[in-house]
């Protein structure tokens, strides 16, 4: 095997995010990736060309769309000649398909490759009942007239109530939300606390915006300039008047302000080695260094959904030799305030580090000056395979801006998942 | 949870078809009401020659101000109904000596007032010093259990064993045995060993003390906390976060400080221990109240049910006992309690993984308290019968009706009964309690 190649972080380009059956309503999952990819081949001058992989995903997806990359590649103003594949791994989709390119490029399987997601939570793939679904196949295989009667005499009123996707684990049938909410108990996570995590995601998204930072980060895309869900004049005073929307009576802390809305939008990210983009003009901005994916048994209650993260990233820290203050920003992706607040806990939490990680001490404090210091998704909004993307793009562009620096990125993901990586320079 | 039948037995309609038919005629119990008095009748003390525990028992009843007379046998002619009848048995030392009972009990069963309490104290038979002492001390487990079928009207039958030298430990027993808070202990046998002497004010036997209840959002739980924290302790309430709510309202109600965790969770004993030490300097009293049912034949059963019910019922307390132990977090002089059940003694069918883990609970208790002498901590179980719960509510009518009335006192039990009964194994006074599994299930005719 050859030795691996350093992965750069060249470029990124993302559409802005919009909530939930507004801008982007009848926009589906094709129209946005493909609008977010042309916007990355115009900034990197790659019109015409051939990559060596796009690697991509959706979460809700219709079954239509099977094989979606390659479709949105060649509708794309990159040459027909890229491949490309889908992927899926719920939230952490985005961050797992840069992981796959770096990975490639690492092993000189390709040279560059393109990172992304998609997500559309108003064009959602609504389906026909099981039931319905039956009869329509076997309506098909029936081969003559008085079968096929037979067969359509099944249908029932009750046929015509669809199947929506819902926001819910299947195999506990309590939402995200309501999962956040328990963490939270468990933690102790003050509703104050989880208002003050999203008034600084509104506020330091806002300032990104005012000082020019997202402007090579994203293509307006259908009138929308900005995120959609961003308030920049919210205020503690605002969202401390919301009611809560997860969990019950006095105990509850959760509300619309500090858990991400439902977002329609798309991201993209360049990634390639340092030669490859020398010779195209384009500069490195960060590094792709380590990654790290962990799960929990969150079925039986023991551990909570969201929390595979704080799994993840000391697994991610013993291997790399570093330890949890070595980085210079922590992107730790705000699926709900309360997620946020609760790994952070858990990391300070001897008990927890030793019981839970098997570790001889806890991780520690990290300087909350330096966490998502351009906002992330409470501001900013989740369509759910896009946010990794955005993520990896930002934080390289951040430590490029600094002129070097180490970045954690952490992202917690259905089904008790957790998908790490850190960017350096 | 109102029981309709009993309600309509009290009518006067009522009465007439139950007395004609032969129906089953359950009588509301009494139950304790803070500062009334230990009992709230006559007592009647019967004894086989004069014995130390014979004298132990006739100053406690002086001592909570109890009329009472004595007598050897022929106590009808007194003219009086007797609220509690009290025998001390623990002078047999032969099979002879146990017509004292007949001749005691003959004349006077029948004026035994309504909620009326029967205690025969013995002698524990294993430690007797000869074999006709012990042939005689087991025999009137016998006896015991029958007259608690015979008995009418919410009346009660014990028998409580004493260790020789043991029974200046008598008193927090005895008053748990006469008082209403033992409404629905019915039939059962206590054992009392030595121990230290710990004199308490008998109306706050818990001040001081900090008591860990599990599960203490809704229920059992919540009554045994209302309980512990009636007689002085300060509660830790732990429950699931999916019971925040409930839970909070509990503990904001009794003042003591709440802890929201799964009792499965892999750190949950360390979790617990370092919660007691930093906000109570430590642990006095643990009550192992949480538990589920995922009731399915055994052909049926699935993984995760079985799985579910053995941790939470079962392996969760056991860790946590052994963590609070090791870590001393649990103080020497301490009191662990168990709740294990009746299906954990008789079986039931479709609950293997639940009679499973409660017969497991037993074993614990078993294995433990002999080891933990040394430390003066003791450890008990309870094992509820049919108590009146949101859980029982929900068990189909016809099922709900048998399980309430196959007891000798013809209903269920009420939440507040298996926490008195925790409560008398909370108290620093029955230092002499230990490794006892005391049924709260109104004699229950499930294995008996």
């Amino acid at each position: 095997m050859t030795e691996t190649r350093k992965v750069a972080v060249v470029a990124g380009n993302r559409i802005p995010f919009a909530r939930q059956d507004k801008t982007y309503r009848h926009s589906s999952n094709s129209d946005m990736l493909t609008a977010a990819l042309n916007g990355l081949v115009d900034r990197a001058g790659l019109g015409g060309q051939e990559v060596g992989e796009v690697v991509a995903g959706a979460v809700l997806k219709h079954a239509r769309d099977w094989n979606m990359v390659r479709e949105v590649v060649l509708g794309s103003k990159l040459a027909a000649t890229t491949p490309a594949f889908d992927i899926q791994q719920a939230c952490g989709t985005g961050l797992e398909a840069a992981i796959l390119v770096g990975n490639k490029i690492a092993l000189g399987q390709i040279d560059a490759g393109i990172a992304g997601g998609v997500d559309t939570a108003s064009d959602a793939p609504v389906a026909v009942n099981d039931h319905l679904r039956n009869v329509l196949l076997d309506l098909n295989r029936a081969k003559t007239y008085p079968d096929r009667l037979k067969v359509l005499a099944r249908v029932r009123p009750k046929d015509v109530v669809p199947e929506i996707p819902r926001n819910a684990e299947p195999r506990t049938g309590k939402s995200m939300g309501d999962h956040a909410a328990l963490t939270a108990l468990e933690w102790g996570i003050t509703r104050e606390a989880q208002d003050e995590l999203a008034y600084n995601s509104h506020i330091n998204l806002a300032k990104s915006y005012d000082r020019g930072f997202q402007n090579d980060l994203i293509t307006p895309y259908l009138g929308l300039e900005k995120d959609q869900n961003l308030r920049p004049d919210t205020s503690l005073e605002k969202l401390a008047q919301l009611r809560t929307v997860y969990g019950k009576g006095e105990t509850a802390t959760m509300t619309a302000g500090n858990s991400t809305p439902l977002t329609d939008g798309a991201s993209t990210v360049l990634l390639s080695t340092d030669e490859w983009a020398r010779e195209r003009g384009l500069r490195p901005l960060a590094y792709l260094t380590h990654s790290q994916t962990a799960a929990v048994d969150y079925v039986k209650g023991a551990e909570g959904l969201l929390m595979a993260p704080a799994y993840a990233v000391p697994r991610m820290l013993a291997r790399a030799g570093l330890t949890l203050q070595d980085f210079d920003y922590y992107e730790i992706h705000e699926a709900f305030a309360s997620q946020v607040l609760s790994t952070l806990k858990a990391w300070e939490d001897p008990i927890f580090c030793k019981e839970r990680l098997g570790l001889d001490a806890p991780l520690g404090e990290i300087d909350r000056d330096k966490l998502n210091v351009n906002g992330s998704s409470l501001a900013a909004g989740h369509p759910f395979a896009a946010t990794g993307g955005r993520i990896v793009a930002a934080l390289a562009k951040q430590l490029d801006e600094n002129g070097g620096g180490r970045g954690l990125i952490s992202i917690c993901a259905a089904g008790g998942q957790g998908v790490v990586a850190i960017l350096e320079k | 949870m109102t029981d309709r039948y009993q309600t309509f037995t009290r009518t006067p309609l009522g009465q007439t078809l139950v007395k004609n038919l032969g129906l089953p005629d359950p009588t509301p119990l009494q139950r304790w009401v803070e500062g009334s008095p230990v009992i709230d009748g006559p007592v009647v003390f019967g004894a086989i020659g004069e014995t130390d525990a014979g004298k132990a028992i006739q100053a406690l009843l002086r001592d909570i101000g109890a009329s009472f007379s004595t007598a050897t046998e022929g106590v009808a002619s007194i003219g009086i109904r007797p609220k509690a009848l009290v025998f001390d048995a623990t002078g047999a030392a032969t099979t002879a000596e146990l017509t004292s009972l007949q001749r005691f009990f003959s004349p006077v069963i029948r004026q035994l007032a309504a909620a009326g309490r029967v205690i025969v104290v013995g002698r524990t038979p294993e430690l007797a010093t000869s074999t006709e002492q012990h042939v005689a001390q087991r025999a009137l487990e016998g006896f015991t259990r029958s007259l608690g079928k015979e008995v009418k009207r919410g009346a009660t039958v014990n028998l409580v064993y004493v260790a020789p030298d043991a029974h200046e430990q008598l008193d927090s027993t005895l008053r748990f045995f006469l008082s209403p808070k033992s409404a629905y202990v019915d039939g059962q046998v206590a054992r009392i060993g030595t121990g230290p002497l710990v004199s308490n004010d008998p109306t706050k036997p818990l001040a001081g003390r900090a008591a860990l209840v599990t599960g203490a959002a809704r229920g059992i739980g919540a009554s045994i906390a209302e309980t512990l924290a009636r007689d002085g302790a300060t509660i830790i309430g732990v429950d699931v976060p999916q019971n925040a709510d409930p839970l909070r309202k509990v503990m904001t109600r009794l003042g003591g400080s709440e802890l929201l965790l799964d009792v499965t969770a892999v750190d949950a004993p360390q979790r617990i221990a370092a919660h007691a030490q930093e906000q109570h300097g430590g642990l006095d009293i643990v009550v192992h109240n949480a538990g589920i049912t995922r009731d399915k034949r055994l052909a049926n059963m699935r993984t995760d049910a079985w799985d579910a019910v053995l941790d939470v019922n079962l392996r969760a307390p056991e860790r946590i006992t052994h963590h609070l132990l090791d870590s001393k977090a649990l103080k020497d002089g301490g009191s662990i309690i168990g709740v294990s059940s009746m299906a954990g003694i008789a079986g039931n069918n479709g609950q293997t993984n639940y009679a499973t883990s409660k017969a497991g609970v037993i074993g614990l208790i078993q294995a433990l308290a002999p080891k933990l002498a040394e430390r003066n901590i003791r450890i008990n179980a309870v094992a509820p019968g049919f108590i009146e719960t949101e859980m029982t509510a929900k068990i189909p009518f016809t099922i709900r009706e048998v399980g309430r009335r196959i007891n000798s006192l013809q209903q269920g039990g009420l939440p507040i009964d298996v926490a008195e009964t925790i409560a008398w194994f909370a108290d620093p006074a029955s230092a002499g309690v230990t490794g006892n599994v005391v049924r709260v299930c109104g004699q229950s005719m499930l294995g008996a």
